[in-house]
């Protein structure tokens, strides 16, 4: 790609900034602020020292949530998936679940856990649980047939087969599905921390409309949301290029 | 003893026996019969193809023989003992897709010898990468690999556990005619040098003929044998000669029957 290519959604956002900028200064308000306000609301928050403590605390939040809905969610949709019956079990439970949002578990999340961390984790988790028990579940159904054939005609053992094939096997799809639920994940932690904690960018940008109008904030915080959203989905896509993993993703 | 020995013609030993083998697909009353009184011996180092109308349950047959179906009637013994799941001293060989994508070439040849030491895999990896004359593609993943390349490998998977049967299913059906040509050639030159039973499923009589010692010939649905060919060219076979095409023309002749009966 040619260097004009690669610039070109740089000027893109650019000339919308640029315009974004103009039309607050032709167009005096309080409809929204202008681009160089949302920048010193964000030299700002850096000055008090709130805009890394804000996000380390989602991003713990989010870790916790994600890694304990990973931890459960993975081998029960495995083991699931692998035994038919199981799933002829299961399956109706999680179809009721799957559609309810994270957020209508917020009052449940309260009362169980009281207004702190804890719920915020709890709503991460209960966001997380049903998109990778089933991204586990669908992946062992994918797995080709005559993989676990010729896995049983090597003569493994029930461990070694686990490892050495069913594992390898679901990986790729596993990733993918881990990608899409961290995405859900960030999302959710910005409405947990609107509600149940005091602390995080969800609560940075509640507070920041009901403390004083700061709308500069407000934007701030949405701004770097997505900022950290992006990153996280990059450092999950950069997975999808492992060698030994890329099968899954190109056809082959 | 020595002199009986001697007087005695070389009675070749049976290596596979299939008795009154059946098997009937979704339960006993609304069934579909696929195989039906497979009577068939094969000797310890016979290469036998089996042909057969498609649909006709000749890969049915072989998943039977390789212990990944149980027949719902008869038995298949094996060295005189009942097959009762797959083992890894018998290997099949698929049609395609069956080499691990997560695997490179080594990773897949070394795949059933894990309980070797490691100098000794990495001979074998190495005798196999030669054999089946994929040198300088040791690191290369399978999606990087050409369809002959991939059914090399999965051949090479299959004999690094040195097993005594090799069931193959089509395993060239997938590859254009002159990789297919290639690797029949290939197929007997390895079989020449180390000797093992194989069982190979074709629905190509070029295949059959140039390969086997005995072609078996499967009727339609219910599977029955058919008819019995045994190909006496001497290998390596004139493809030309008056003998093969004569058997040639007498196994087309079979194959028609077994497809109108």
């Amino acid at each position: 790609m040619s260097l004009f290519v690669r610039l070109r959604p740089v000027a893109f956002i650019a000339v919308l900034l640029v315009t974004w900028q103009v039309a607050v200064y032709r167009h005096p308000g309080q409809l929204l602020p202008g681009p160089v306000g949302v920048l010193r609301g964000i030299g700002d928050l850096l000055q008090h020292g709130l805009l890394l403590k804000y996000v380390v605390a989602s991003l713990f939040r989010v870790t916790w949530g994600f890694l304990l809905a990973a931890a459960i969610a993975i081998p029960l949709g495995l083991t699931i998936g692998w035994y038919r019956r199981a799933e002829m079990a299961f399956n109706p439970l999680v179809q009721v679940f799957r559609p309810i949002s994270p957020l209508a578990w917020i009052p449940i999340a309260i009362l169980w856990f009281g207004v702190g961390d804890l719920a915020a984790i709890f709503l991460i988790f209960a966001g997380c649980f049903f998109p990778l028990l089933l991204t586990a579940s669908s992946a062992v159904h994918n797995i080709p047939t005559v993989y676990v054939h010729v896995g049983r005609n090597f003569g493994l053992s029930t461990s070694d087969f686990v490892y050495r094939v069913l594992y390898p096997a679901v990986v790729p799809q596993l990733i993918t599905g881990l990608r899409i639920t961290l995405g859900i994940a960030w999302l959710v932690v910005v409405a947990a921390e609107m509600i149940s904690v005091n602390s995080g960018l969800g609560f940075l940008i509640i507070d920041a409309r009901n403390a004083g109008n700061r709308y500069d904030l407000v934007i701030a915080g949405m701004v770097i949301v997505g900022t950290i959203g992006l990153l996280l989905d990059l450092g999950m896509r950069s997975l999808e290029r492992v060698k030994s993993f890329r099968w899954g993703y190109s056809g082959n | 003893m020595s002199t009986e020995a001697v007087m005695t013609p070389p009675i070749l030993d049976v290596k596979l026996r299939m008795e009154h083998v059946g098997m009937v697909f979704g339960g006993d009353r609304k069934g579909v019969s696929v195989l039906e009184d497979i009577n068939l011996d094969v000797c310890d180092g016979e290469f036998i193809c089996l042909v057969g109308p498609s649909g006709c349950g000749k890969s049915t047959l072989l998943n039977v023989m390789g212990g990944f179906l149980s027949p719902t009637n008869g038995s298949v013994s094996i060295d005189g003992q009942i097959v009762h799941g797959p083992d890894p001293r018998r290997i099949l060989v698929f049609q395609e897709r069956a080499v691990f994508p997560w695997l490179t070439v080594e990773g897949n040849i070394g795949f059933g010898l894990s309980k070797m030491s490691r100098a000794q895999r990495d001979e074998r990896i190495a005798h196999y990468v030669q054999m089946m004359r994929l040198q300088g593609f040791e690191q290369t993943y399978p999606s990087d690999l050409s369809g002959g390349m991939k059914q090399r490998l999965q051949v090479a998977r299959a004999l690094a556990v040195n097993p005594d049967i090799l069931y193959l299913d089509e395993p060239f059906g997938a590859l254009d005619s002159i990789t297919r040509l290639i690797m029949r050639g290939e197929l007997l030159r390895i079989w020449q040098v180390e000797r093992r039973t194989i069982i190979f499923v074709t629905h190509d009589i070029d295949e059959a003929v140039q390969l086997a010692d005995r072609v078996v010939v499967l009727s339609s649905r219910p599977a029955k044998i058919q008819d019995m060919l045994t190909i006496d060219v001497p290998r390596p076979r004139n493809i030309s000669s008056p003998r093969y095409l004569e058997l040639r023309d007498e196994l087309l002749k079979k194959i028609r029957r077994a497809y109108t009966v």
